[in-house]
């Protein structure tokens, strides 16, 4: 229910001027076109398909699924309360937000997404290449102008490229789907190193800020870590040089086999050495040209937008008291503020048993009402599936721990074992294997003992109902696969992952457990953790240090008694 | 059947195209990468037009300085998600500075035209039912751009300085 006390803040936040609103607009009246098109018969599904997946529409196994783009992770109250009515209207009364920090409605009628799509238009969103062969939306920090680790904000940036790449001409029909993160410190929290390209801000010897870009990161069937490209980029030519790598993807990516066209498959194939001077040969070409360099007042004006609120001063800096439950949510899901007195709280949308990342409607139209209450009116949307609150005074966390309680969205499990990533799987992927929602579900149930998950510690279970890893199990320091075998649901471990600033990729520990083996598969798994680990050691790092046999020992050893 | 748009209007193809294993007839002929390696030299003596038709795979970089003895250079689409000849065609433009005629051939979809457009097409061989007015609808349904290309359209970043 909206609150009629709250009253609404417009957080600082890039706005549409005149010519976004027009670009907007008119793609939404194309795309309604093309959506009449194919009601009429006039496009067959096979050429409507490229055309509604460069929309966010995709044909799943019951209904339509819309995407909706939240650029770089960062939504208005106003925004968010626009989802709430969608989903509300339009769909079953709830919305997923996703690893490409989206929001996606599983429910959708072909029919209703012209109107959906004017709506969206109306708060300044679109579905403009949530999906297709195409730039994807680029995602950042979740932290972003929060955080005292970080050398700048990345969002400019990121609406910068945002820009850039929607509906470039040269780029829409690229021999598979191009993601691109944003990162401004050396703690990743937007798993950089798994993107298809990546831009982290740095400073080089000289103090001078420019950008580190690195390419060919990914999941899927054959997961890569990103090699570096560049070291340092100027700030000027940041464009130049993405047009570059994705021109040379674009011209030199195999076109003949789908599970080996993207990025990743062509720099391992010609080698990171060889991609380098590709890329280094365009940029030379596209510099000379011009037309691409970034003034200083353009990236001025839109930084600009995202200026930090004005933040109060002379408030404390100590942690309320408000007993031992808000103690340990803090413990888990309050971070470090670059102002004194301020704090960054995430919301884990994992309270054991919950659906990662659904939020029904009355629960968005809360949240809208925490953030205007309490975050001058922002949130952000984590590719954890969490949503961040970014600037609350410390002293206002009881209260909004209070009201997330009563949300069911207070779980005090950010970064812990139940704080699971977990793809839509069987439940409504068309391409899905396994389900990945029960085992996540059962899994957060069989650890929901809060003591048991504090000693336990960081612990990354990620799930995908099957290869394409949307579920970034390759990332997990725990991964679950799900696999198919004659019909039956099977789920691998995968070891060893991290998409942090120390990114691995798991090893896949042998053949698959039944979906009621799993669960206590991973716990064992835990167990040896706890058994072996030394002091201050994560799972990941015990992982590391011991290595797959003693985890395989003891995950097959009840399973085959 | 096809037809061909050229400058905004339904066009007469003046060129034949010619198999790699046929003779060449009189006038203007359009041949493959293959056929004009082979018989380059006599293709080029000859005082009538040439067109080269590249496939999707051939980077027409690999013409070199050759490039500017084309009146035409049609660039295949085999299938409409093969989107490589958007780049060929940004590149004749911009980098290789090529003036004359190129076209869009092969499978695309009128959602394509305006990018094809922008990045440096000029002729389209179109199926019948594809109208006059449909391509002008096509290159009119979105007003600005966010990005240069071989177009030389004003971008919304310079449209912004200029307001
Ligand atoms: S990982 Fe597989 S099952 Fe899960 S959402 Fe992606 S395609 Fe679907």
């Amino acid at each position: 229910m909206l609150n009629t006390l709250v009253k609404q803040v417009d957080p600082n936040m890039y706005r549409y001027d005149e010519f976004d609103a027009q670009f907007v607009g008119e793609r939404v009246e194309q795309f309604a076109g093309q959506v009449a098109r194919r009601l009429s018969g006039e496009l067959t599904e096979d050429q409507f398909k490229p055309l509604r997946l460069m929309n966010g529409l995709y044909l799943q196994l019951h209904a339509y699924m819309l995407r909706v783009a939240v650029p770089y992770g960062t939504l208005s109250s106003k925004q968010m309360r626009k989802l709430a009515h969608i989903a509300r209207t339009y769909d079953k009364d709830f919305g997923h937000f996703t690893t490409r920090t989206n929001l996606q409605f599983n429910w959708i009628k072909l029919v209703d997404v012209p109107a959906i799509l004017r709506e969206l238009a109306d708060v300044e969103m679109h579905c403009i290449q949530t999906s297709g062969n195409c730039v994807r939306n680029v995602t950042a920090d979740q932290f972003a102008g929060a955080t005292d680790e970080e050398i700048e904000d990345p969002r400019p940036l990121a609406e910068i490229i945002r820009q850039w790449s929607s509906l470039h001409p040269e780029f829409v029909f690229l021999a598979r789907k191009f993601k691109i993160a944003v990162g401004a410190c050396e703690k990743d929290r937007a798993a950089l190193l798994y993107h298809d390209m990546a831009v982290q801000i740095v400073k080089n010897a000289q103090g001078r800020i420019g950008y580190k870009v690195m390419a060919g990161g990914g999941m899927g069937r054959t997961p890569y870590i990103a090699h570096v490209m560049s070291e340092f980029v100027e700030r000027e030519d940041i464009l130049a040089y993405l047009e570059a790598v994705l021109r040379v993807y674009n011209q030199d990516s195999r076109r003949d086999n789908i599970h080996k066209q993207r990025i990743k498959i062509l720099i391992n194939a010609i080698g990171p050495e060889e991609m380098r001077k590709r890329v280094a040969r365009e940029f030379d070409e596209i510099k000379r040209a011009g037309t691409l360099q970034l003034p200083q007042d353009e990236l001025d004006r839109i930084t600009a937008y995202f200026a930090p609120p004005k933040f109060e001063t002379g408030l404390s800096d100590e942690m309320p008291e408000a007993g031992t439950d808000f103690a340990n949510w803090v413990k888990t899901n309050v971070s470090k503020h670059r102002a004194p007195g301020y704090a960054i709280a995430t919301i884990t949308l994992k309270t054991p048993g919950q659906v990662p990342g659904d939020a029904t409607s009355a629960q968005m139209d809360i949240i809208a009402d925490l953030m205007d209450q309490f975050s001058v009116g922002e949130v952000r949307v984590t590719h954890e599936q969490n949503l961040v609150l970014p600037h609350v005074r410390k002293k206002d966390l009881p209260a909004i721990y209070a009201k997330l309680k009563e949300l069911d969205f207070a779980a005090p499990n950010a970064g812990l074992i139940t704080d699971i990533i977990a793809c839509p799987g069987l439940d409504y992927c068309d391409l899905a294997n396994a389900r990945s929602i029960p085992i996540a579900q059962t899994i957060a149930k069989k650890f929901e003992n809060l003591d048991r998950q504090h000693q336990i510690g960081e612990l990354k279970i990620k799930i995908s109902g099957c290869i394409n890893a949307c579920g970034h199990h390759h990332a997990g320091h725990i991964g679950i696969l799900g696999v198919d075998k004659k019909g039956v649901e099977f789920y691998q471990l995968v070891l060893g992952g991290s998409g942090a600033e120390d990114a691995s990729i798991g090893e896949i520990m042998g053949p698959g457990f039944g979906e009621h083996e799993i669960a206590d598969a991973v716990e064992r798994v835990v167990n040896v953790y706890i058994a072996q680990r030394k002091d201050g050691e994560r799972f990941l790092d015990t992982y590391r240090r011991l290595g797959m046999a003693p985890f395989k020992d003891a995950a097959y050893e009840k399973a085959a008694a | 059947m096809t037809k061909l748009i050229k400058s905004g209007a339904y066009a007469q193809d003046v060129y034949a195209p010619v198999a790699d294993d046929a003779a060449l007839p009189d006038g203007p002929v359009l041949v493959s990468l293959a056929r004009f390696h082979k018989d380059r030299d006599t293709l080029l003596a000859r005082n009538t037009p040439v067109g080269i038709r590249l496939q999707s795979s051939e980077n027409p970089e690999q013409l070199g300085q050759d490039v500017h003895h084309f009146a035409l250079i049609a660039l295949e689409f085999p299938k409409f998600r093969d989107g490589r000849a958007f780049s060929w065609a940004r590149i004749l433009r911009t980098r290789l500075g090529f003036t004359g005629e190129i076209r869009a051939v092969g499978d695309f979809l009128y959602d394509q035209v305006n990018y094809q457009h922008r990045v440096g097409f000029d002729a389209w061989e179109v199926p019948d039912n594809f109208t006059i007015e449909m391509f002008n609808r096509a290159l009119t349904e979105m007003t600005n751009v966010y990005q240069p290309s071989a177009d030389g359209k004003k971008t919304i970043r310079e449209l912004r300085a200029a307001r």
